[in-house]
């Protein structure tokens, strides 16, 4: 006798997957860790397998033996949070000090919550601030990045030094002209190559927007975000700019310094933390952008980019709730 | 640029195997059942009874209510008995089962190949005779051809829209009617043109079909008026308001009509069907099935009597495959599995498609990840994530609120879930426990 099988339709289903999206973003972090590894040496990938392999074992433990929902980790997830919880570490941390943070990522930021798409807030931005605020001398002492080091194989034992937002931050309370102070800063091309200190992530512009690009011609994410994220920055801190140059810098180096283009790009496009319709992703990037400026030029630390889309964060299920998608028929329901 | 919808869509793999498989006569069967509810609404009521004998074309249930249509035989020879039949929506129907005898045809239909062009019909005279002769929508929604053609008081018809676009996978039956027949195509177009009384019909084909609208395109300076438009391949702008949105750039309120924006939609195997009816007295009675299929050995389009069972397609066609899963009496995307291989061939059957085993099969579900990818491609602008978790969770107000009654289930959500979740079930769900709630409301 003849089975078949009857199911509702649609008979045929597309080929995405969860783990096709979460590798298609690690592929696109992969120029960017090239780059760490020529500019930092083997810290960038110490830093980065440590937090990696951590997360897998965190995820594997947590999902198979507490929550019971099976082992999770082949999706890929919890491999893509340790890495963006290491790209957003400098590459001179101790492993003991990594391990504590993607714990705190993977456990307390996204297993405790029930797992993958029920986290409320970036796991890997928990992770990081959580490190940041606990141990801020050891988070906020960068090694200088030297091409193709000398110390090449230094791990720990590097020179570090402040980033440029620190420095601009340092200024600022001096009362130092801005103008001024944007004379002593590289220029432009230095910055985009990369030879500007930060976390492992926040190097190599022209590696960032590489990964970006893939990551649109692969229809992992959509332009919304990030896009909205770094149009807000220009538009806010130039309006700052031509109000009074002496007090504010040009707009050019809030978009290329710190984690700015690595954060619009990776960790404010995190799927689950972020609004679902385009017009929330672009209400959700104007906030963050807004709160980065401020708190960049007014808030005790300088760099505020993982503040601002942590507290963009809470505000997506209002996004959501008010910023539909259009309906189609709508405009001629309205007339 | 190529014309399209403006929102959302998918693409599916086209894989039709069967394009340039002209169409051929399928042999009529032994002994066929006709089921009497083969449209959307009141099933027709039988006039035959057991022992007449009927001959091909002669009305055998005739429409009972304001949406409905006749049914004529497909088949001469003696009715057998009226019993019920397992039909494609999976449930057992009245049906009226014929013992087939020879193939005389009723004496009033034109049986001559010959084109005819002219017509000389008043615009009632044609929808009487569309309505005698039982025509549906024949892209699949089986709607009664002739309601679509008198407009509601105080609405005007603007301009009549041809669907040839085919955008479900496999499909190839429209596409080789417009090859085949364009020319009655067309003869049928200026007479539906007449019945609404409009000076402009446009013919919506989408770009993977060029010979087809190069072809049409040779013939259009005899036919003032018509005009082709090419679209790009995009899922499901074969959707009613899609194609129109796509056509003439204007869309259908939520909850309305086509004809509140001026356009008609009919599809290119109706507008054939009308040819038929008005110049050749011939009811609806046969209609081009594609038969296809990964594994199939010869994937094939076939004029069909009604009420043929589609073994007997899958016979011609090579016989069923060791590894099917599935078959489905449509498309893969919103077509519906069928669970016997007895089920006759009705007047919605644009195809019969055969399934593999491996592709037949649900992924396992994974928890949604809030990637938006769902929203992105509803052509609606709905948000299938939040209308499954509505339903889910019986919240059937809000979800009326969110518009679920927008859906048109043509799938694109599950299609592009990376997470394979059943949104469209639990969204059907939804549309159910809503429509039950406004029935329950309208009555107090």
């Amino acid at each position: 006798m003849l089975k078949l099988i009857v199911s509702l339709s649609p008979h045929q289903l597309g080929k995405n997957s969860v783990e096709k999206l979460m590798y298609g973003v690690i592929i696109a972090l992969i120029p960017i860790l090239i780059a760490s590894v020529w500019f930092y040496g083997w810290g960038a990938i110490v830093v980065s397998l440590t937090a990696v392999i951590s997360a897998i074992v965190f995820e594997f433990l947590i999902s198979k033996y507490i929550l019971k929902i099976g082992n999770t980790i082949g999706d890929g997830s919890a491999a893509l949070t340790g890495l963006l919880l290491a790209f957003n570490l400098p590459s001179n941390l101790p492993i003991w000090l990594i391990i504590i943070g993607v714990f705190v990522a993977i456990v307390i930021g996204k297993m405790s919550f029930g797992g993958l798409g029920n986290n409320p807030f970036n796991p890997a931005l928990v992770g990081r601030v959580f490190l940041l605020i606990s141990w801020p001398v050891q988070m906020t002492s960068w090694p200088i990045p030297s091409p193709a080091s000398e110390k090449f194989l230094g791990y720990t034992d590097v020179v570090t030094g402040p980033t440029l937002l620190g420095q601009m931050s340092e200024a600022m309370r001096n009362g130092e002209s801005m103008k001024v102070f944007s004379d002593r800063i590289p220029n432009y091309f230095e910055i985009l190559t990369g030879s500007v200190g930060g976390s492992i992530g926040e190097i190599a512009g022209f590696a960032l927007i590489a990964g970006f690009v893939y990551m649109l011609a692969r229809k992992v994410i959509t332009w919304h975000i990030p896009i909205s994220i770094l149009s807000t920055v220009f538009i806010f801190s130039r309006i700052l700019w031509l109000v009074n140059p002496e007090k504010f810098i040009i707009p050019f180096f809030h978009l290329f310094s710190g984690g700015m283009l690595f954060s619009a790009i990776f960790m404010a496009t995190d799927y689950v933390t972020s609004p679902m319709s385009k017009k929330g992703q672009i209400v959700f990037g104007v906030g963050i952008g807004i709160l980065t400026i401020v708190i960049r030029i007014w808030g005790a630390f300088p760099e505020g980019v993982s503040f601002a889309i942590l507290l963009m964060n809470a505000t997506v299920p209002i996004i959501n709730m008010y910023m539909k998608p259009k309906r189609f028929g709508e405009t001629i329901k309205e007339k | 640029m190529l014309k399209t919808f403006a929102k959302g869509g998918i693409h599916p793999p086209e894989n039709k195997f069967s394009a340039d498989k002209k169409v051929e006569r399928l042999p009529i069967p032994k002994k066929v059942s006709v089921p009497v509810s083969q449209h959307i609404g009141a099933p027709s009521k039988v006039i035959v009874k057991k022992g007449d004998i009927v001959k091909t074309g002669q009305l055998i249930a005739e429409q009972s209510g304001f949406v409905s249509a006749n049914i004529h035989s497909p088949v001469s020879g003696k009715v057998f008995k009226i019993d019920l039949v397992t039909d494609t929506s999976g449930y057992r129907h009245q049906a009226i089962i014929i013992n087939v005898e020879g193939d005389e045809w009723d004496e009033k239909i034109d049986r001559s190949e010959e084109l005819k062009k002219d017509f000389d019909l008043t615009s009632e005279e044609i929808i009487k005779k569309i309505q005698e002769a039982g025509i549906v929508g024949l892209g699949g929604a089986t709607f009664p051809s002739h309601i679509k053609l008198m407009p509601p008081k105080g609405m005007k018809s603007e301009v009549l829209i041809i669907n040839g676009v085919e955008c479900e996978p496999y499909l190839t039956s429209d596409h080789r009617l417009m090859l085949e027949k364009a020319e009655e195509m067309l003869v049928g177009i200026k007479i539906l043109m007449k019945a609404l009384n409009v000076k402009k019909a446009i013919i919506g084909i989408e770009n993977n079909k060029e010979d087809a609208i190069e072809h049409i395109n040779s013939f259009l300076k005899d036919y003032s008026g018509v005009e082709v438009v090419p679209l790009k391949v995009q899922y499901p702008q074969g959707g009613e308001k899609q194609l129109i949105k796509s056509v003439i750039n204007r869309e259908v309120p939520s909850g309305e009509l086509p004809i509140s924006v001026g356009a008609v939609v009919h599809n290119v195997g109706t507008a054939y069907a009308v040819y038929e009816a008005v110049q050749k007295n011939k009811p609806l009675f046969e209609r081009v099935v594609t038969i296809t299929g990964k594994s199939l050995k010869n994937p094939a389009n076939y004029l069909v009597r009604f009420g043929t069972p589609i073994s007997n397609l899958i016979d011609v066609a090579g016989g069923l495959p060791e590894d099917t899963g599935k078959i489905i009496g449509g498309g893969p995307m919103m077509g519906k599995a069928l669970n016997t291989t007895e089920v006759p061939v009705a007047k919605g059957t644009s195809g019969i498609l055969i399934l593999p085993k491996e592709e037949s099969k649900r992924r396992e579900v994974k928890p949604c990840i809030r990637c938006a990818k769902c929203i992105e491609v509803c052509p609606m602008g709905l948000e299938p994530y939040l209308l499954m978790t509505l339903a889910e969770k019986a919240m059937h107000e809000r979800s009326e609120k969110e518009d679920v009654m927008d859906c048109i289930e043509c799938g694109s959500c599950s299609y592009t879930c990376p997470s394979d979740r059943p949104l469209l079930d639990y969204i059907r769900l939804g549309k159910i426990q809503v429509g039950a709630m406004r029935r329950a409301k309208s009555m107090k």
